[in-house]
């Protein structure tokens, strides 16, 4: 296991300084002067100059590159060109918000759909089961942009139920401003792992631990509820850890479109105010997530499955 | 060539055979038809502006309503499945034959490369689509050009790690062994035997796909980083509709519901094709 683990945190380390490292060149090969592009036209050559020495611009690529990974090391991510303040601080700021907009969402979709997904797979082919079917399918389509929108539409603006903009405050505000947007990211997730849920449930079911458990005269409802559905959330696990990234992007719209502050909410006004150090800042912070939540996934799986260790 | 279509009209009568798999068909052929004959359908310039009429709700003359600009929703919808289709179809099957190169080499290849093109793949993956796409515009600026790179890059992965691992188990089937010990070359063996096995199980894919990439383009452009105005996106639809949200639900409702309903064809399409092409893959989720 521990094998395993050291493995697995290696292969995530390398990912993740190729992708730095690509993301680094990516921002190299712009053309263009990025200190033009930071400072704007109007900028005075001494300020150019100054942070083109800061940037260490006039250094050569691999150089550079040193620098860059060696400020990452201690998580200095560049300064905010427009406040001076630090991009990781500024980030790190952003992050919370949106963590709990992503942690809400996953919490009601998968108890829901977890739920669902063992009614549907204890009783088969009723028509609970077909409608659970029917509207997984419709609804894992639906972007959570689109979801977002029309719920803004119809709960905030029409019905005047929920609130239509921002975070909220105390502990009430920030759940009832809340509930849209984790409503509008959850919902595909819910048909999602309901048919997840559904799929490896009747696999288990037919297991043999499970007729022996019927055997020993257990109450059926025991042994759906805790022996069956015990291993058949498994998979669940490894979803949300490698839908992260998808939850993340979710998150962005969801985030401009209830206005709600956030890693999306900065990297967009950052695009459009051309804040590059902090796009790169939120981007490569939002990559580092992504990847340490996959290979959480992965190990979670491994020590609640020990064949996914030989499998990977 | 007999052959293949008659497999090809094998194929659509088992789609059209399952009732979703039909309700697709019929969203999706009808999304293609208003898209190809979009300059004949509209009622109205999907661009020209007539500010006298501007902010309208639905009526016979503008099914849809009217925007800020006095522009006929309507006409901006099926335009904008134009739109929606220019960036989906070349991004995904570009990305579906470099994946499908890379994906074969991987399998075939010796195992440096294979390890190197994994690691590519996990790289790319690794980074959270919209982010990537936000990095990538904010450096090379919006355009549909843009999107297409974006998805076309963000999609390599999922068809080259699927071309690997098909491309693996038949490396060591039989007729591929049989062919190598008659001295086939290995662009035969690769290009002849292989990729016929392998293109079926990527174009159910690509159908599974479209529909993200049609999110994406419309989410992009919601955020005004897609395509540039006038050109009349779904994605664009919706940002007009979101800033007017207080004075009309009709935009909303015109780039919403386009946007649902091509992601519900495409997904019942290719769920449909998937039961149909390989059934065994259905088994496997």
């Amino acid at each position: 296991m521990l094998l395993y683990a050291i493995r697995r945190f290696g292969l995530a380390l390398l990912i993740l300084i190729v992708a730095v490292t690509v993301m680094f060149l990516m921002i190299r090969a712009v053309p263009g002067d990025p200190v033009q592009i930071m400072l704007g036209p109007r900028a005075t050559p001494e300020l150019q100059a100054r942070l083109t020495a800061e940037l260490a611009l006039d250094q050569p690529i691999w150089k550079q590159l040193l620098i860059f990974y060696g400020n990452l090391m201690q998580g200095d991510l560049g300064i905010d060109v427009f406040s001076g303040r630090s991009v990781t601080a500024i980030v790190f700021e952003q992050l919370p918000h949106t963590l709990w907009l992503i942690l809400g969402s996953i919490a009601w979709s998968a108890t829901l759909g977890i739920a669902l997904g063992a009614y549907a797979a204890a009783h088969p082919n009723t028509l609970i089961d077909r409608i659970t079917a029917a509207i997984s399918v419709s609804f894992v389509a639906a972007p959570a942009f689109v979801v977002a929108l029309l719920s803004l539409l119809i709960f905030a603006v029409n019905l005047q139920w929920f609130p239509a903009i921002g975070a909220g405050e105390g502990f009430w505000g920030r759940l009832d401003h809340l509930v849209l947007p984790a409503f509008a990211i959850g919902l595909s997730w819910v048909g999602y792992i309901a048919r997840l849920v559904r799929a490896s449930m009747l696999e288990v079911m037919g297991e043999s631990h499970i007729r022996t458990a019927r055997a020993f005269g257990i109450h059926e409802r025991r042994v759906v509820m805790v022996y069956a559905l015990r291993i058949a959330i498994l998979p669940v696990v490894t979803v949300i850890g490698v839908g992260m990234g998808f939850l993340l992007s979710s998150a962005v719209f969801a985030e401009i479109v209830f206005a709600r502050p956030g890693l999306g909410k900065l990297v967009i006004d950052s695009i459009t105010t051309r804040n590059y150090p902090i796009v790169m800042g939120s981007v490569l912070i939002s990559t580092g997530l992504f990847v340490v939540s996959t290979a959480l996934a992965d190990l979670i799986n491994a020590w609640l499955d020990p064949r996914a260790r030989t499998a990977a | 060539m007999a052959k293949s279509r008659s497999e090809l009209g094998q194929i659509i009568h088992g789609v059209a055979r399952d009732p979703l798999g039909l309700m697709g068909l019929i969203i999706v052929g009808t999304i293609v038809f208003c898209a190809i004959f979009a300059y004949w359908i509209v009622p109205f310039d999907p661009v020209g502006m007539n500010i006298k009429d501007r902010l309208q709700g639905p009526s016979w003359t503008h099914l849809l309503g009217t925007d800020q600009l006095g522009r006929d929703t309507f006409s901006r919808v099926i335009a904008g499945g134009q739109v929606a289709l220019q960036v989906a179809l070349p991004a995904v099957f570009g990305a579906m034959a470099i994946g499908l190169t890379l994906g074969m080499i991987a399998g075939y290849g010796p195992k440096w490369l294979d390890n190197l093109l994994m690691l590519f793949f996990d790289t790319i993956r690794s980074f959270p689509t919209v982010m990537f796409a936000l990095a990538v515009v904010a450096l090379v600026g919006p355009s549909l050009q843009t999107v297409v790179f974006v998805v076309m890059a963000t999609s390599i992965p999922t068809y080259g790690r699927v071309a690997r691992t098909q491309t693996l188990t038949l490396r060591n089937s039989e007729f591929i062994l049989a062919e190598r010990s008659m001295g086939a070359s290995m662009k035969r063996i690769l290009g002849v035997h292989m990729l016929p096995n392998i293109v079926g199980v990527l174009a159910v894919l690509a159908a599974m796909d479209i529909p993200t990439v049609i999110a994406l383009e419309a989410g992009l452009s919601f955020l005004g980083l897609g395509v540039k105005p006038p050109t009349p996106s779904w994605g664009a639809l919706l940002k007009d509709g979101y800033s007017l949200i207080r004075q009309t639900p009709w935009l909303v409702v015109g780039g919403g519901l386009p946007i649902i309903l091509a992601t519900l064809g495409f997904t019942f399409l290719g769920e449909s094709l998937r039961d149909v092409v390989d059934p065994k893959l259905r088994k496997q989720r």
